[in-house]
């Protein structure tokens, strides 16, 4: 029962880029981890992130773990977001070959993983190319 | 006459709205290469093929963040509704809804709940958020219409079933983009096209499909609304229908009085196929896209089982600020990468080992 638990309890941060801003420093933070890392004021207050950004850096999986394999091959990338903070995340809707560093990005929630027929659907975020 | 319509206490309209159409098309020439050995004439060029990330699920979450950045500076909290309307949610027990709702911030004060009614569906929810925020219920109500629609390999349907979504943010008239003048349903029993439970894939009841079913709801539900409403095809700017080819609509336009260049903007099936209760809300936004203020358009939809919901609109003057705020149909039907039968196998998950 791992999967449905730990979805559910990320769920504002997987579906909708929820993360924190920084009370003392402004910083905006994602992961929330209610600590700054910047001045390690708390902070609390929930953001929610534009969804926009580029690829920092990225490296394509042709042999992923069983729960991955509908999805091969398939990139994964460090996104940096506009808005300062870096994450990875799976890029979807676009070929290995069609990748870049530097190329814009935008968040979309897709699924994630499916425990098999009978299981949970997750779903989050992953990243594609700008669709204008 | 009057009294077949559906009324609200308070007028309403469409706040927002926005489409998605997955990335991949299957052109209908994979199909007939498969199955026919390449011959004979298809209903559609292509598809509209969900990629394998892809689910209503998703399709709802994309299109209703287009609606809602259309509406502007709706705070998603104050939407007290949440309706998908669709023959392939993901779960056969647990909502779409609930998982789009948190996925655009309107939980937890929200009615949340999937609507089934074959290619209906959609206008079904949509017909509903009308009737939810015309009686006071709520301010906002969000309506989706969207689908992975599935055909048995070598099924005529084959060529046409595809996906796609359509989401309307229905809200109070004076905020709205375009205005409800109107709206009626017609239903009867009619056996044209159903899955049984369990079963992957649909059947269909031959002769019903056509003349008893489509053409004879359709045309109904239109000419009973124009009627009511007084008004006649001449005073429409724009008309869409339920689009499972390109003929049907076609003939059902011709048979009411409807000239091609009124359908022309909202027919999309030649190149995204049939996308089920996505359909003719899809072919909606398409027209919104490029409409002007003060135009008129006629929707009328179509489920097998079978019915018809037709709505009157009238576009107003802040459709111009809003078209621009998200993609519009027309750049994701551009959006378009071909993939051969074997691709589209594997993305469907057809092949079962
Ligand atoms: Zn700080």
């Amino acid at each position: 029962m791992g999967l449905p638990s730990k979805n559910w309890r990320l769920r504002n941060q997987r579906y909708r880029l929820v993360g924190e801003i920084c009370e003392k420093c402004g910083t905006p933070i994602f992961p929330p981890r209610d600590v700054c890392p910047e001045c390690e004021g708390p902070a609390q207050t929930p953001y929610v992130f534009s969804g926009r950004g580029e690829v920092y850096s990225y490296s394509t999986v042709y042999h992923p773990p069983a729960e991955f394999e509908r999805y091969a091959p398939y990139t994964v990338a460090l996104v940096r977001l506009e808005e300062g903070p870096m994450l990875t995340a799976q890029l979807t809707d676009v070929a290995p070959e069609e990748v870049y560093i530097g190329m814009p990005v935008e968040m979309v929630t897709r699924q994630l993983q499916t425990e098999g027929d009978e299981g949970v659907i997750a779903y989050g975020y992953k990243f594609r190319p700008l669709i204008r | 006459m009057e009294t077949r319509l559906l009324r609200t206490d308070r007028e309403v309209g469409i706040i927002g709205y926005g489409a998605y159409i997955p990335r991949y098309r299957l052109p209908a020439t994979e199909v007939a290469r498969i199955w026919t050995g390449g011959e004979g004439e298809t209903p559609v060029t292509e598809k509209a093929v969900a990629g394998p990330d892809e689910d209503v699920v998703t399709i709802s979450i994309e299109a209703a963040r287009n609606a809602l950045a259309r509406a502007g500076n709706v705070d998603p909290a104050l939407i007290r509704a949440v309706w998908v309307g669709s023959e392939s949610h993901p779960y056969a027990v647990k909502p779409t809804s609930t998982i789009l709702a948190e996925a655009i911030g309107a939980t937890p004060y929200v009615q949340a709940g999937d609507w089934e009614f074959a290619c209906k569906a959609g206008t079904e929810a949509l017909q509903a958020a009308i009737g939810f925020v015309g009686s006071g219920m709520g301010r906002y109500a969000l309506a989706v219409g969207a689908d992975t629609a599935q055909a048995r390999p070598g099924d005529a349907l084959e060529y046409t079933a595809a996906s796609g979504g359509a989401a309307y943010l229905v809200g109070p008239a004076e905020e709205a983009l375009a205005v409800v003048e109107g709206s009626l349903s017609y239903v009867t029993d009619t056996p044209d096209f159903w899955r049984r439970a369990y079963q992957h894939y649909p059947s269909h009841g031959g002769r019903f499909t056509g003349e008893p079913a489509y053409f004879k709801h359709i045309a109904e539900a239109a000419r009973a609304l124009m009627e009511a409403l007084g008004t006649t095809p001449a005073d429409y700017d724009y008309a869409v229908f339920h689009q499972p080819n390109v003929k049907f609509p076609q003939t059902v336009a011709r048979q009411l009085g409807f000239k091609p260049e009124q359908i022309g903007a909202g027919l999309l099936a030649d190149r995204i196929g049939n996308t089920y209760a996505g359909s003719s809300l899809i072919g909606l936004t398409a027209i919104l896209d490029g409409a002007r203020p003060d135009q008129r358009i006629l929707l009328v939809s179509f489920g097998s089982g079978a019915g018809s919901d037709a709505i009157s609109l009238r576009t107003t003057e802040a459709i111009r600020e809003r078209q621009g705020r998200a993609p519009a149909t027309q750049d994701y039907i551009a959006r378009r990468t071909v993939i051969d039968y074997g691709l589209y196998v594997r993305f469907r998950g057809k092949l079962r080992v």
